[in-house]
């Protein structure tokens, strides 16, 4: 009997009671669906760290002096002094894979406005930082160069600062106090969300480098406590960035070659990656678990297939009379479980997708379909199909044509 | 296995020697044939004929190459299959052999068209050629205008012409009948009787088990079964099952059954 034969055979019997089949077919259905649900909301979440990542700035290296093994022990990591802001003029200037590159000194510090008073991390840097991250203001003014030059007190407000601080009112104009002293607020940044770590970006202010260096942490001189932010001019050319500033700093410390760096450079798309297969591995967990359940519907084809063998003895018989081999009922059977198992895995692909849609929708997830994913949560059920319609197949073809023919059904 | 119409008229087409068979159940053993030496030449029409129990039936499945004997040896055609696996007589039963059963084994739930359909499915034949072959069976038994009706839209008559159809489909050398008239009605196995009859003129062997001596008359040879053993074997002319249906067909002034007749 060829395939296409016993491909019709399976169909009609499969029709003939639909409802059975339906109720078969279900655990099919429901695993594919929860392992293609489950693998597209972890590619969701991937794309949506990548997309986290990528707004603060995949082509972004971050500079922190590097204590040595014994300052390490008294200060950490930054608060050594090795970088300066020559250092940061130097890189901007000499590395040919740099676009920005800015000095950023940070504290945390009372904020306070007539009406509240909050407390919030104070980032003293270059206007240059702002663009590095793009991210403008959406209100009023963002920090120039000019503010830079003349040690303007002036403070660009994140979003969550200028909410606590003022609610719905507008911070223009308004004068808040940082460290007792007094500064004008010239605009909003706008919304910037959550960092990867849940650490809220919008809960912190900016003001001109210069004019942190002289009222809120003087001290250092030439040295910056703090960290330098350099923007390659493209993704791409982000290693070659870090190669340059890693060889310009060295010689300008006049690091011994085979000496440790003093400085450490860190950066944001290593990050990123590893992020990445954090939640890959988790998503591999879930859809392993979604794959269970479709090994539960399996078990149902078996289970319905054993009862189709059963009722169909004298059938069976029948054909067997009239010459079909014992591998043509093998054949016959197993076609008839990978039809129900195809058709459940098709069905849940369906169900998946829609699954996989809503879920990204609710959690604001990037909405991804996981092309392989798919094809192989259909090639799985198949698989399911056949292991599982096997046993009952072999039962068929190894009835006996005379016990068969006598069977009352 | 020879090509068919190699063996000529009179060549024996089913030899058994010395076959039994032994049924186990449990440490029970149940000798069903003990035995049995026969001989049927081609073209030949026989009756089995014996108590209920005697083994007709298990006679019949071996010969059908449903089963196999315990002992002894069965030629089919010339070649022994009493050795063959499921598998190859699987095949000898689809190329050679025809079967009609008492209670026809139709498949329900299918047309008249494709039941005679199945033996060529299992013998390869492709889907024109199959359906074609399938209505000239069912022609050939007077149901040429009943293809699309399943079993359940038919009588028991009708029913079993459509199992002989389905059997003569794949022109087999042998049909085996066990008990094809046990379900009908007198009239009606006369009628079935007369379409075998033509099957035998046609040159088919013809081996049926009956319990009733009247069917019997139709054929050519009735061998007795008693506990396992053929107790009687003997040849007479048969009756003519057309010149009973006329006889029939005169005695009841029925023109429904004259009509039948006409053309049966
Ligand atoms: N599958 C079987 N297992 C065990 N015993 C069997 C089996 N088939 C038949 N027998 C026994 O073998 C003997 C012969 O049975 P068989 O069916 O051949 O008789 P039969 O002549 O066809 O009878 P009937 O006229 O009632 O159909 C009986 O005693 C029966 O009980
Ligand atoms: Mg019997």
């Amino acid at each position: 009997m060829s395939f296409f034969a016993a491909f019709r055979v399976a169909l009609r019997a499969l029709t003939r009671n639909l409802t059975r089949t339906f109720l078969t077919v279900l655990g099919i259905v429901i695993g594919v669906a929860a392992v293609i649900a489950m693998m597209a909301a972890g590619a969701g979440a991937r794309e949506q760290i990548k997309a986290v990542f990528e707004t603060m700035g995949t082509n972004m290296l971050v500079i922190r002096p590097q204590s040595d093994a014994t300052t390490a022990v008294r200060g950490g990591e930054g608060s050594a002094a090795s970088l300066t802001f020559a250092d940061v003029d130097a890189i901007r200037t000499e590395c040919a894979a740099v676009q920005y590159a800015a000095a950023v000194l940070q504290t945390r510090a009372q904020i306070g406005a007539e009406e509240a008073n909050w407390n919030t991390q104070v980032t003293g840097t270059t206007p240059d930082f702002l663009t590095l991250r793009q991210w403008p203001a959406e209100i009023g003014k963002s920090l120039n160069e000019e503010h830079e030059q003349s040690s303007a007190k002036v403070v660009v407000l994140g979003q969550t600062v200028a909410w606590q601080l003022f609610g719905d009112g507008s911070p223009i104009g308004r004068v808040v106090r940082i460290k007792n002293t007094p500064f004008e607020v010239i605009g909003v940044l706008s919304k910037k969300g959550q960092a990867p770590n849940g650490q809220d970006y919008d809960d912190t202010v900016f003001i001109p480098l210069a004019t942190y260096r002289t009222k809120i942490e003087g001290g250092l001189g030439d040295f910056l406590r703090g960290s330098i932010y350099v923007s390659a001019s493209t993704p791409e050319q982000v290693m070659r960035a870090e190669g340059q500033v890693t060889a310009l700093l060295r010689e300008r410390h006049r690091t011994a070659p085979g000496a440790e760096d003093d400085f450490r450079v860190r950066n944001l798309a290593e990050f990123a990656t590893a992020r990445e297969q954090t939640t890959g591995t988790i998503t591999t967990l879930l859809a392993a678990i979604a794959a269970v359940s479709l090994v539960v519907g399996g078990i149902g084809v078996m289970n319905i297939m054993m009862v189709s063998v059963v009722e169909r003895t004298r059938e069976i018989g029948i054909r067997m009379a009239v010459g079909a081999r014992p591998i043509d009922l093998l054949v016959q059977f197993l076609v008839e479980a990978l039809v129900l198992s195809g058709i459940g895995g098709l069905l849940g692909l369906g169900l998946g997708a829609i699954a996989a849609d809503q879920l990204a929708k609710a959690l604001g997830w990037i909405s991804v379909f996981p092309t392989e994913t798919a094809l192989m949560a259909i090639g799985v059920a198949s698989g399911v199909g056949i292991v599982f319609g096997l046993y009952p197949a072999i039962k068929a073809s190894r009835l006996d044509p005379i016990v068969a023919l006598r069977t009352e059904t | 296995m020879n090509p068919k119409g190699d063996a000529q008229a009179g060549q024996p087409v089913i030899e058994l020697a010395q076959v039994t068979r032994v049924y186990t159940m449990g440490d029970m053993e149940l000798r069903a044939l003990k035995g049995v030496d026969l001989v049927i030449e081609r073209g030949e029409s026989v009756a089995i004929m014996g108590t209920s129990g005697s083994g007709k039936s298990t006679m019949m499945n071996i010969i059908g190459c449903l089963d196999r004997p315990t002992t002894g040896s069965y030629r089919l055609l010339g070649d022994d299959v009493s050795r063959l696996s499921r598998s190859e007589l699987a095949v000898v039963r689809g190329r050679r052999l025809g079967f009609v059963f008492q209670s026809f084994n139709l498949l329900s739930r299918t047309t008249a068209l494709e039941n005679v359909e199945l033996p060529l499915i299992y013998a390869g034949v492709s889907g024109r050629e199959r359906r074609r072959r399938a209505k000239a069976a069912l022609e050939r038994v007077g149901l040429g205008s009943r293809l699309d009706h399943r079993p359940s839209q038919l009588s028991g008559g009708q029913q079993q012409r459509v199992a002989i159809a389905r059997a003569i489909v794949g022109e087999p050398e042998i049909l085996l009948a066990d008990e094809p008239t046990g379900n009908l009605d007198s009239q009606t196995s006369v009628e079935v009787m007369a379409m075998l009859q033509e099957l035998v003129a046609q040159g088919i062997t013809l081996v049926l088990v009956t319990h009733e001596p009247d069917i019997a008359e139709y054929l050519g040879r009735v061998v007795a079964l008693k506990d396992g053993l053929i107790s009687r074997d003997g040849k007479h002319t048969p009756i003519s099952a057309q010149a009973a249906l006329a006889k029939l067909a005169a005695n009841a002034v029925d023109p429904h059954a004259s009509a039948r007749q006409g053309h049966a």
